[in-house]
């Protein structure tokens, strides 16, 4: 059997990923926009992109970094959002144990959610290292390249939006999108339900930190359902 | 802390937690006692943030006809829940707030 080459796997996962940057880069865009409409430095906000590069965890910084939250709660809240990262990183660890230990380490950092799912999809059929690497190179580095302009886009277009447009819905919006596919279990419920309402009960804690609190009491509410429904 | 600071934090931070499994600690299976709460954080997190934007847009609870965040939010999570996309949530949900604003 013919071995396919870097160049066929790299453009195989550019078509792949195509439809969803449909999706990307509308949220991108919002980003960008959402920044632009707060006092907090333009390339801060644009930083986000290329330091973080992972949309929700970008949007909760600069919402928290924007109402004067805590820095411990403006760092620990998307780090908390981005731990889902490690799960993708145990599940391809074993592909990218097939590459050098450059690409190893630099690979990783355009990792999302997105090039995850399309990859480990994809090794399931091919997973020699050409595949390995330039598939999910075909999708990784087309989204960053994507988010990198969608963001900047925001930034410069946003700046000429007026107020009256209530753009600042759309931190809301995003977050009400990534709800609801996050919902994927009767455990994933019960720990949403009660991070809203612990978080709405908690809006009178000092600076951001009721996030915090809501979060862990989600977490530990859906385990102990889940715990109790194993058993 | 400067923003740039936290940002640079949150960056190194989340490249860690990419580079987690894949750099250092190498091909393992994660614990299911790890994963399981672990799969529930994201719920959790986006609950916490996106709930109260729309029951408490203005930073006081509001759970009334009065709320148009409240309303189109609702309007937003059914189609974000239809669709699965956050590009039609979002566009809907602020085509929805605009109509409200403008009918009340």
């Amino acid at each position: 059997m013919r071995v396919a080459t870097p160049r066929e796997r790299f453009v195989e996962g550019v078509k792949a990923v195509s439809p969803i940057l449909l999706g990307a880069v509308p949220f991108g865009l919002i980003i960008g926009v959402t920044v632009a409409g707060t006092p907090i430095d333009n390339w801060v906000g644009w930083a986000t992109s290329w330091l973080i590069f992972a949309g929700a965890a970008q949007i909760a910084t600069i919402e928290l970094l924007n109402s004067g939250a805590l820095a411990a709660v403006a760092v620990a809240t998307p780090l908390v959002i981005n731990l889902r990262h490690a799960m993708y990183s145990a599940a391809i660890a074993p592909h990218f144990s097939k590459l050098t230990p450059l690409d190893r380490w630099w690979l990783p950092y355009i990792l999302t959610d997105q090039a995850f799912v399309l990859s480990a999809s994809r090794y399931e059929r091919d997973s020699d290292a050409t595949t390995v690497k330039w598939y999910y190179l075909g999708t990784a580095l087309t989204l960053w390249v994507a988010w990198q302009l969608a963001t900047l886009v925001g930034l410069v277009v946003g700046a000429q939006v007026p107020p009256e447009w209530s753009l600042d819905f759309a931190i809301a919006l995003v977050f009400l999108g990534l709800l609801a596919p996050a919902i994927s279990s009767r455990p994933a419920a019960v720990a949403a339900v009660v991070g809203g309402v612990v978080a709405v009960a908690g809006l009178e804690l000092p600076n951001g930190t009721g996030i915090i609190v809501a979060s862990l009491a989600g977490v530990a509410a859906g385990s102990i359902f889940e715990w109790r429904s194993l058993r | 802390m400067s923003p740039w600071l936290v940002v640079i934090i949150v960056g190194v931070g989340t490249y860690l937690t990419r580079l987690s499994f894949v750099g250092i600690l190498g091909s393992r299976e994660i614990p299911t006692y790890v994963e399981r709460p672990l799969r529930l954080v994201a719920p959790a997190v986006i609950a916490a943030i996106a709930i109260p934007e729309v029951v408490a847009p203005f930073d006081t609870v509001d759970i009334s006809f009065g709320n148009l965040r409240l309303i189109a939010g609702l309007i937003a999570i059914t189609v974000a829940w239809k669709t699965k996309s956050i590009g039609w949530t979002i566009g809907v949900g602020l085509v929805s707030l605009w109509i409200l604003d403008w009918l009340f």
